[in-house]
């Protein structure tokens, strides 16, 4: 059982922002993200494309402003549990006990949620059979891809993981890639590459196909793809892998009581707190009169939830409002003190 | 100001009126039609405000910018009508545009 003053679930901008502003007051926290890196949407969505209204900042790119933020939280040492999902929380006296689908377990007065728009979950194929298969002959990820050789593998997609895989896979399955136009919108070198083995007849490529269906009892023993014309297509395949990029899913926190609005959960806009006593929620994912989904506003909620933690961790002290330029325990907590 | 009908999959239609200059996605959730959750708010970064164009009409609006056909690659059940509303910004042309919303957007 970890024991920490919060728990920030997401590590975007918001998430990472609130680490500061907690470590700024002397609190300290663990920070939960399904991904397996920090940064959120910034990093998923777009590494390269320049944000123009981070105040002081006149262009950044998404990895910079999380390289940035990284860098800027150091001091605190704060642990991330990535490639981790909160799964379920768990009322104990004052304190929450909060666990993950990897079994780690936090006890923590706090749950500052800054989750986005949810977790990253990869988009599936829409046929509804494509269910009973998954995780087993069809996949939407590759976690050992010597279950592949001298199969016959389809794979969808035009990105670069599509063409990544099917690259790769060539060298020891036969690889029919299905993409629902004829351009590819992965790396040039890539294209060329897939080009380059179907001429050379060591891999197969259908474009404006889709795919319609799936035959098989325990194993998947064909697909169906349909062509844009209508036109169908019987595939032998022991294997279907779609990679169709993410797409980010509320999850589990749906089920914790919270007040949702749509996708969102109220908060007020004095410490953002939701309906929960010691859960708050900061970013994308809240919502309250005039909210603006900007980084800039994540920033600002993260300072007041942190403020809003300390009552609850330190329910015996006052918290004195301080300036970095000024203060010395702040300084300290940054190790800047001269 | 311009009407934009927008159609559920179970059939149900909206018609309402939009400002010049929003998106058809913004003219969607600023009127609470259900089935267009534009997750990423806009910026063309997640295809969950996917809509069909009806026929007559996808001519007639503008045409697709870079990299909104490979969000399209993500989004659910694409086809040759296929739009991201979030990129079809609404004017006088577009007065009486009609899009059918997908079964679901993932």
């Amino acid at each position: 059982m970890i024991k920490t003053d919060a728990l920030i679930i997401g590590a975007g901008p918001t998430g990472l922002f609130c680490v500061h502003q907690l470590g700024i007051i002397g609190l300290k926290c663990e920070v939960v993200d399904n991904l397996d890196k920090a940064g959120g949407q910034c990093i998923e969505l777009y590494p390269d494309k320049p944000i123009y209204d981070i105040p002081a900042l006149p262009e950044c790119t998404g990895e910079e402003l999380t390289d940035n933020l990284i860098e800027q939280i150091k001091p605190f040492k704060s642990n991330f549990h990535l490639n981790e999902r909160v799964e379920e929380i768990k009322k104990d006296k004052k304190k929450w006990v909060v666990s993950t689908n990897k079994g780690t377990k936090f006890e923590t007065p706090n749950i500052v949620i800054a989750g986005g728009v949810g977790s990253f979950e990869p988009r599936k194929f829409s046929i509804k059979e494509a269910k009973k298969f998954e995780d087993n002959q069809i996949l939407y990820s590759v976690k050992n891809k010597n279950i592949f050789k001298d199969k016959i593998i389809s794979i969808f997609g035009g990105g670069d993981s599509a063409l990544d895989w099917a690259i790769e896979l060539s060298n020891t399955s036969k690889v029919i890639l299905v993409h629902r136009r004829d351009d590819f919108r992965g790396a040039q070198a890539s294209i060329d590459k897939i080009y380059q083995l179907k001429k050379e007849k060591k891999i197969e490529v259908y474009t404006k196909y889709q795919i319609s269906s799936v035959k098989g009892n325990d194993r998947v023993e064909s697909i169906n793809i349909k062509h844009d014309d209508g036109s169908e297509k019987e595939i032998k395949t022991d294997y279907v892998l779609g990679f169709f990029g993410l797409i980010m899913q509320l999850g589990p926190i749906a089920e914790w009581g919270l007040n949702l609005d749509k996708k969102t959960i109220p908060v007020n806009t004095e410490n953002f707190e939701t309906n929960k006593e010691g859960i708050f929620a900061i970013g994308d994912i809240c919502s309250y009169p005039g909210k603006l989904k900007l980084i800039l506003s994540g920033f600002h909620e993260g300072a007041l939830a942190a403020r809003g933690c300390f009552k609850y961790a330190r329910p015996d002290e006052k918290l004195r409002f301080e300036f970095t330029t000024t203060s010395k325990a702040a300084q300290e907590r940054l190790g800047v003190k001269k | 100001m311009p009407k934009i009908t927008y159609i559920e999959n179970n059939g149900i239609n909206h018609t309402v009126d939009v400002a010049n200059g929003l998106s058809v996605m913004e003219g969607a959730v600023q009127n609470d039609i259900p089935g267009i959750d534009a997750d990423c708010g806009g910026s063309m970064a997640c295809a969950t405000c996917h809509v069909y164009v009806k026929d007559e009409w996808f001519n007639k609006i503008p045409i697709k910018e870079d990299g909104e056909e490979d969000m399209l690659d993500m989004a659910y059940e694409p086809n040759k009508l296929s739009r991201l509303s979030c990129q079809v910004i609404v004017s006088d042309d577009l007065d009486g545009l009609v899009v059918t919303i997908p079964e679901r957007q993932a």
